[in-house]
């Protein structure tokens, strides 16, 4: 049960480590700048009191749902391979949602 | 790979998180946990949704919501989630001090968010916010205050993982710990993106 990458060679292994850790570093600080902007974005569109909300509530809703795929895909790994249980419990989680959500706001009434 | 084998920067594994089987079931286990944990707040979400307009004669969200509290806090808590993302990627490559030191600084702003949420909290509580003033303010803060425990739960936690294993050093018994109380910290941010979208951009819109 040793590394996927191995040439035999602990230190070439470490190296390819290393050079796949940074890369993966990288991704995920380009992630954080577009989670940044998205937030900007989102906070700018409120705001701005000349868009009709019909508008700006699902735009932000849109934003709000791009920064999430983000967090899990990159932050949290799910774009890895070994995730496929993960992101069936995450969108059986996310399904629930839309369900109480839509239940909540349309069938019942206070 | 034995649990509690010395390890090297040369031999430690690539996926240290799940390299024995108790860090593949902790891993599992924990992203089931974290599907439940979509639905705890799910529900607190529709029922935030279906209540905001019924304020009782107490104040609103438009009166209440202040941007740049809400936006500072946003900030704060997006921050500590790369920070965090520094702290495994250090974890991966086999530096604990490093990894320490990052989790050290995820704590810090976890720290700062709440504090700024405790201000808000008391600031709506003189305004005549509070919990029990109509349906409005009961689902507002049973949803942003369960969230706000999260975050004080997930502070207590990475704390705690980063003493108890201080002079300890990393291996494969507590590699997945630390990787799954990062996945919980993520998670406290997924949560809030919505959290500062439906619940203070959406209440500022009107």
């Amino acid at each position: 049960m040793a590394n996927q990458t191995n040439s035999g060679n602990e230190r070439v292994d470490l190296a390819y480590r290393r050079r796949k850790n940074a890369e993966e570093m990288r991704h995920q600080m380009i992630a954080f700048v577009l989670m940044i902007l998205l937030t900007l974005v989102a906070f700018a569109a409120v705001g701005y009191e000349e868009f009709s909300h019909w508008f700006v509530v699902p735009f932000i809703l849109l934003l709000a749902a791009v920064q999430v795929a983000f967090q899990l895909y990159y932050f949290m790994h799910m774009s890895h391979k070994g995730h496929e249980f993960p992101a069936m419990f995450i969108y059986g989680g996310v399904a629930v949602m839309l369900l109480l959500v839509w239940a909540f706001t349309t069938v019942i009434w206070w | 790979m034995h649990v509690e084998e010395k390890l090297t920067a040369e031999t430690f594994p690539a996926a240290p998180e799940r390299a024995t089987l108790e860090g593949k079931n902790k891993f599992l286990g924990f992203w089931l946990f974290l599907g439940g944990e979509t639905v705890l707040f799910a529900s607190l979400f529709a029922t935030y949704l279906a209540l905001k307009d019924k304020t009782n004669g107490g104040p609103s969200a438009e009166e209440l919501f202040q941007m740049p509290v809400v936006f500072m806090a946003t900030m704060l808590l997006l921050t500590s989630s790369l920070t965090s993302v520094y702290a495994i990627y250090h974890m991966k490559n086999f530096d604990f001090k490093k990894m320490q030191l990052w989790f050290g600084i995820t704590v810090l702003l976890g720290a700062g968010f709440l504090g700024l949420e405790i201000y808000e909290f008391t600031e709506y509580v003189h305004e005549g916010h509070k919990f029990t003033t109509s349906a409005f303010a009961s689902s507002f803060y049973t949803l942003v205050g369960t969230h706000g425990s999260h975050v004080a739960f997930g502070l207590l936690w990475i704390l705690t993982l980063m003493i108890r294993n201080a002079k300890r050093g990393l291996d494969l018994y507590n590699a997945p710990k630390f990787y799954v109380a990062s996945l919980y910290w993520h998670f406290i941010d997924v949560v809030w993106v919505f959290i500062f979208t439906v619940v203070y951009l959406m209440g500022m819109v009107g």
